[in-house]
C-alpha cells in the first residue's frame, strides 16, 4: 500500500511517474476512512483540499519539477492542531478556540509547501499541548495503534498515531517537554525535537514559549531528516530563530559513526525504569558499539531539578501565553455581566483540567513575594542544566537515553495522578531546558503485548546532524522501524 | 503647620514610527476602526513579535536627548492583567531592565531654570480602545501594537505650575528631537500623576495617590490644584491619607476614588521570551548620538548669548525651528543679527503668514534682508522707506539696492533741501508752530512728520528735527 511507504520510496516512484499524488493521498484518505474509528488520531480533515493540493503536485510533476527542487512534492504530511495552516480550524485541542480558522499560515507550513508537502489535517494532542498521553484533547483521546486500549503519548499523540498507523506519510509536532519524542517512542516511529532557535515558532499557538520547537514525527531517519531540512532555516518573525540555512541533513546519512562517542548519564539509571525497556536500550548500546562507536559514562549532576524547573517555567510561560484566550476577540464566548465574569465563564467552560492547573500553577510562581523563590530561581537551575549538558557533550558527540521509562499504559491509567505522569517526562525534559537537539527512535518491543519502546538520543546545539547520523545506522542494522501495528489492513 | 506636594510624573508617548512595534501596520492616526491590524496585533494563537528597529533607536534617541544612561543590556518583559482592550492580555514592557535610565530635563520656571531627574524611560505597546455602544462595547485595534515610551520622573516636582511646565518642556523637547508629534488631540501623550503631601521640613514621605485620566497638561495642572488641598485639608482635619489610585473627573473638576492599594494588580512581570535581550554596540550608539539635537532651552539661551537677541525672539527662533534655521544661516553673515531678527521676525514672519507662503518658497534669497539691514544703518534710506523696500522685495524679488534706485527711495540728507521742506511746513502749519513755541514739545514731532510726507520719506529724520528746531528757536 502507497500509504505505508517512506517520503523516500514515494519520491522516486513519483518522480519516475509509477504513482501520482493523487494516488498517495486517496491512499491515505482511505486509510484513514478504514482506521480512523479505532484510533482517532485526527480531530478534522478536509479531504477536497488535500486532494487539490495533490492535483496540483501532479500537474507540477508533469511539468517536470524535480525531488531536488522540491524534495516533499506531492507527499502527504499532517499537522498537529496546535499549527497555523491558512483556512483550517486551528484548536489545540480545547474548546475554548470554538469555530475559530486560521486567517494565516505558520512559517512550517509555509515551507512545507514551498517544499511540494501536500500540507493536511488537524491532528490530535493533548489541550495547548499539556499532557503525555493526549488524554486531555477535549474532542476525546487518541489511542495506540499498537494497542487500542492505551494511550499514544503525548502530546503530539495524533501525528504518532496517524504515523505509526500509516494515515499520513509524515507529521509535523510541537516538543515542548518531550512531546514529540515521547509519543513517537510510544507509537514507534522516529520523533525529531530540533534545537531550540532550528525551526520557527511562528504560526505555533505557544504553550511555553522558551521551550517550544516543532518537528517531525516520520517513519524513518532519512524521512524525518527530509522535513527537518524543509522546515529548518531563519524566519524574520521569530526573534529566536537562528541566523543562517539549514544545512542538507541527508548528507548526513552515510551510515558511518565510527569514531563518534555516546555519552551513557549515570544519573539516568533510575528506579522506576521498566526492565523490557532498560534491556532494550542496554541491547541498542551494545549495537552503536558494534558500529563502532565509543560508550562513555557522563555525569548530568542536576537532572534530579529537571522535572520541577519545566513545571515552573513551562506554566509561568503558559499562564500568559493562554491569557490571550478570553473570548473577546475569536473563539467561544460566554457573556459575562461586566468583562471580568465573560472572562471567567469563557476560560471556565472553555479550559479543560489539565490547562487549569498548569495556568494556575504558572500564575502562582510568577506572583509577587514568590517570583524570586519560584520563577528567578527556576531559571538560575535551568542555566546549570544547560552547563551540565554542555559540559557532557565536551566528552561526547551524543547521549544514549530511554525516551520514556515504560511503554504505552493504559487510558485512564494515569489519569487521576498528575503527578505520575509529569515524573514520566523525566528522560526528555531536560532537552527543552538546555535548548539542545533529541530524537527518538524505536529500538525493540515489550513482550506482550507488544509495543514500542523508544531509543532517545541526545545531541549538541544545532548536532541534528549527528543524531540523524546515528538513527540511519541503527536503522541498517535493525529491524524495528519497519515494524507495522496490528490493525486491520 | 504647612505642608508642600510631591509630585513625580509618567509621561506616555508615542513614538514616531511608520510602522507599529511588533508588526509592519501603520502607526496612524484616525483610521476607520480595526484597518491597521494583523494577526500580530490582534494576539491572533500563534504570532510573535519582531521588535521594530526604529522604536528602539527612538528611545535611545529620547535617553539622550533627557541626558540619561543608556544601559548596556536591556530586555522586554511581559506585564500580565485582563482588559479587553489589550490583545495579548499582557503588555509588552520593559520591567528592571528599561532602555535608558537617571537623566534629567532643564526648563525655565519661575523665573530661573529648574531640573527635574528622569528616573527612566522605557519602550512598551499601546493598547487598543475600547468604544462603549448604547448597550454593547467594542474594541479599535488600530492603536494596540503603536510603539510607546514611558517617561518617568522622580518624586521632585513642587507644585502644580511646575508639573505643568515640566510638561510642555519635555513635549517641546520632543517634538524637536523628531521623537514624537506629541500631538494630546490625537491622544499622543497621556500622563500619570503621583502625588503626596507632607509638612514642610520633614523628609518621609505622604501617602501615594495616584491619579489617572488626564488628557490635557492643562488637566494635569488642574487635578493637581484639586487634589494637593485635598490632601493638605483631610491631614489638617487630623485625618489618614491611604494609598490609592484616583481618577480625574475633568468636567466635575473633582479627584475620585478608583481603587485602593488593596485591589492592585500583581502584573506577574517576567522577561518575555519571544524577544531577544537588547545590547546595543557601539556603532549603532553612534548613529543614534549623529541624531541628538540642540535642546530647546539650550537653543534659546544660545541664541540669547551668540546674538545678543532679546528672550521673547530666541523663543520665537525655538518654537519656529524653520524660522529659526533661516535666522542662524543668515546670522553667521550678519553685522548686526539682532536687527536680522527684527526684520525676520517682524516682517519676515508676517508677510509670510499674510501671504500664505513658506520660506522655501520665497522670491528672494536671505542676503536681501542684511542688504536692507545695511541700507538702514548706513542712513541711505529712512526706516518707512525701509518698509516699502521689504514689502517690494517680498512680492518681486528685486534687490533692495535696486528697489531703491527705482522708486526713488535713496534718503536726502542734503540740509539746503530739508530746509526747504521745514519752511513749507512751518509755513503752512502755524498752530502746531505756536503750541512748540509754547513749550509743547510734542508739536516738534508733527512737524517733522509733515517734513517726512513732503519729502516723500525720503528726508533724513533726525536732519529734519534738528533743522526744524533751529528754525523754531
Ligand atoms: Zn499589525
Amino acid at each position: 500500500m502507497l500509504n505505508e511507504l517512506t517520503i523516500w520510496e514515494l519520491a522516486g516512484k513519483l518522480e519516475r511517474r509509477e504513482v501520482s499524488a493523487l494516488e498517495i493521498m486517496r491512499a491515505c484518505l482511505d486509510r484513514i476512512e478504514r482506521v480512523e474509528g479505532s484510533i482517532h488520531s485526527f480531530i478534522s480533515y478536509d479531504a477536497a483540499d488535500a486532494l487539490e493540493q495533490a492535483a496540483a503536485a501532479d500537474r507540477h510533476l508533469v511539468g517536470g519539477t524535480t525531488r531536488r527542487q522540491k524534495p516533499l512534492l506531492g507527499i502527504p504530511i499532517a499537522i498537529k492542531d496546535v499549527l497555523a495552516v491558512r483556512g483550517q480550524p486551528l484548536n489545540c485541542g480545547s474548546k475554548i478556540l470554538g469555530q475559530f480558522i486560521s486567517p494565516y499560515d505558520a512559517t512550517v507550513i509555509e515551507k512545507l509547501r514551498e517544499a511540494g508537502a501536500i500540507v493536511f489535517g488537524r491532528l490530535n494532542m493533548d489541550e495547548f499541548a499539556m499532557g503525555s498521553s493526549t488524554e486531555n484533547s477535549s474532542f476525546g483521546p487518541t489511542r495506540n495503534p499498537w494497542d487500542t486500549s492505551r494511550i499514544p503519548g503525548g502530546s503530539s499523540g495524533g501525528s504518532a498515531a496517524a504515523v505509526a498507523a500509516d494515515e499520513c506519510i509524515a507529521a509535523l509536532g510541537s516538543d515542548t517537554g518531550g512531546s514529540i519524542r515521547q509519543p513517537a517512542a510510544l507509537c514507534g516511529c522516529v520523533g525529531l525535537k530540533p534545537t531550540y532557535g532550528r525551526v520557527s515558532r511562528y504560526g505555533l499557538v505557544a504553550f511555553a514559549s522558551s521551550l517550544d520547537q516543532i518537528g517531525p514525527l516520520a517513519k524513518d531517519a532519512r524521512d524525518a531528516a527530509l522535513v527537518l531540512g524543509a522546515i529548518s532555516g531563519h524566519d524574520a518573525r521569530d526573534s529566536t530563530s537562528v541566523e543562517g540555512t539549514a544545512p542538507d541533513y541527508t548528507a548526513a546519512l552515510d551510515g558511518r559513526i565510527k569514531g563518534l562517542k555516546l555519552g551513557l548519564a549515570k544519573e539516568y539509571m533510575i528506579g522506576g525504569l521498566d526492565g523490557e525497556v532498560g534491556a532494550a536500550v542496554q541491547a541498542a548500546v551494545s549495537q552503536y558499539e558494534k558500529l563502532g562507536a565509543e560508550i562513555v559514562e557522563i555525569s548530568l549532576p542536576r537532572t534530579e531539578f529537571a522535572v520541577a524547573t519545566y513545571y515552573i517555567i513551562a506554566t509561568a510561560e503558559a499562564s500568559a501565553n493562554l491569557a490571550r484566550f478570553d473570548g473577546i476577540r475569536y473563539g467561544r464566548r460566554v457573556e459575562g455581566s461586566d468583562p471580568i465574569d465573560l472572562y471567567c465563564k469563557t476560560r471556565g467552560a472553555g479550559f479543560g483540567a489539565e490547562v487549569k492547573r498548569r495556568i494556575i500553577l504558572g500564575a502562582y510562581v510568577l506572583s509577587s513575594g514568590y517570583y524570586d523563590a519560584y520563577y528567578l530561581r527556576a531559571q538560575k537551575v535551568r542555566t546549570l542544566i544547560r552547563r551540565d549538558f554542555l559540559n557532557a557533550f565536551d566528552k561526547v558527540d551524543a547521549i544514549i537515553t530511554p525516551t520514556s521509562p515504560t511503554a504505552a499504559f493504559k487510558i485512564g491509567e494515569k489519569a487521576d495522578d498528575p503527578l505520575q505522569m509529569y515524573l514520566s517526562d523525566i528522560f526528555t525534559i531536560s532537552c527543552n531546558l538546555a535548548g539542545i537537539c533529541g530524537l527518538s527512535l524505536p529500538c525493540g518491543f515489550t513482550a506482550s503485548p507488544k509495543l514500542p519502546i523508544g531509543l532517545q538520543l541526545l545531541g549538541k546545539p544545532f548536532g541534528e546532524e549527528t543524531l540523524l547520523r546515528l538513527a540511519h545506522a541503527y536503522e541498517q542494522i535493525t529491524p524495528w522501524h519497519n515494524e507495522k501495528p496490528p490493525l486491520e489492513r | 503647620m504647612s505642608y508642600e506636594a510631591v509630585i513625580g510624573l509618567e509621561t506616555h508617548v508615542q513614538l514616531k514610527t511608520k510602522s507599529k512595534m511588533w508588526c509592519g501596520c501603520a502607526n496612524e492616526f484616525g483610521a476607520p476602526p480595526n484597518t491597521r491590524v494583523c494577526p500580530v496585533c490582534l494576539g491572533l494563537p500563534g504570532v510573535l513579535p519582531v521588535a521594530n528597529e526604529e522604536a528602539l533607536r527612538l528611545t535611545a534617541l529620547t535617553g539622550l536627548l533627557l541626558n540619561c544612561t543608556l544601559p548596556s543590556h536591556a530586555k522586554f518583559d511581559r506585564k500580565n492583567y485582563f482588559y479587553p482592550d489589550m490583545p495579548k492580555n499582557y503588555q509588552i514592557t520593559q520591567y528592571d531592565k528599561p532602555s535608558a535610565i537617571n537623566g534629567h530635563i532643564d526648563f525655565e520656571f519661575g523665573g530661573g531654570v529648574a531640573r527635574v531627574r528622569i528616573t527612566r524611560a522605557h519602550l512598551e505597546e499601546d493598547v487598543g480602545k475600547n468604544i462603549h455602544f448604547d448597550r454593547t462595547s467594542g474594541v479599535d485595534f488600530n492603536r494596540a501594537g503603536v510603539p510607546l515610551l514611558e517617561i518617568v520622573s522622580e518624586p521632585e516636582i513642587t507644585g502644580a505650575d511646575m508639573a505643568y511646565e515640566y510638561l510642555n518642556a519635555l513635549k517641546d523637547v520632543l517634538i524637536h528631537g523628531g521623537v514624537s508629534d506629541a500631538d494630546m488631540e490625537k491622544g499622543m501623550v497621556r500622563c500619570d500623576v503621583n502625588v503626596s503631601v507632607r509638612p514642610v521640613g520633614t523628609e518621609a514621605l505622604g501617602k501615594k495617590i495616584e491619579i489617572k485620566n488626564m488628557n490635557s497638561f492643562s488637566g494635569v495642572r488642574r487635578a493637581l490644584e484639586y487634589e494637593i488641598p485635598r490632601q493638605i485639608a483631610v491631614l489638617e482635619k487630623g485625618g489618614q491619607l491611604t494609598q490609592e489610585t484616583r481618577r480625574w473627573d475633568d468636567a466635575g473638576g473633582i479627584t475620585e476614588t478608583m481603587r485602593s492599594k488593596e485591589m492592585a494588580h500583581d502584573y506577574r512581570y517576567f522577561p518575555e521570551p519571544d524577544l531577544m535581550p537588547f545590547e546595543p554596540t557601539e556603532a549603532w550608539l553612534e548613529e543614534i548620538r549623529r541624531r541628538v539635537v540642540e535642546l530647546p532651552l539650550a537653543k534659546k539661551q544660545r541664541l540669547m548669548r551668540q546674538y545678543q537677541l532679546p528672550a521673547a525672539d530666541a523663543q520665537t527662533f525655538v518654537w519656529d525651528r524653520a524660522l529659526g534655521d533661516y535666522f542662524e544661516a543668515l546670522a553667521r553673515k550678519a553685522k548686526n543679527p539682532k536687527s536680522a531678527a527684527n526684520w525676520i521676525i517682524n516682517n519676515l514672519r508676517a508677510q509670510l503668514a499674510a501671504a500664505g507662503g513658506t520660506l522655501a518658497g520665497l522670491k528672494f534669497p536671505p542676503e536681501y534682508i542684511l542688504d536692507i539691514v545695511d541700507l538702514v544703518e548706513s542712513r541711505k534710506i529712512s526706516s518707512s522707506a525701509a518698509q516699502l523696500v521689504f514689502a517690494e522685495m517680498f512680492s518681486g524679488g528685486e534687490a533692495p539696492a535696486v528697489i531703491v534706485e527705482n522708486k526713488g527711495l535713496a534718503q536726502v540728507s542734503d540740509a539746503g533741501a530739508i530746509e526747504a521742506y521745514c519752511d513749507q511746513a512751518i509755513a503752512a502749519h502755524p498752530g502746531p508752530v505756536a503750541d512748540y513755541k509754547s513749550g509743547k514739545a510734542a508739536a516738534l514731532n508733527f512737524l517733522k512728520g509733515q517734513v517726512m510726507k513732503l519729502s516723500k520719506g525720503k528726508a533724513n529724520p533726525n536732519l529734519a528735527g534738528e533743522i526744524l528746531e533751529r528754525k523754531l528757536k
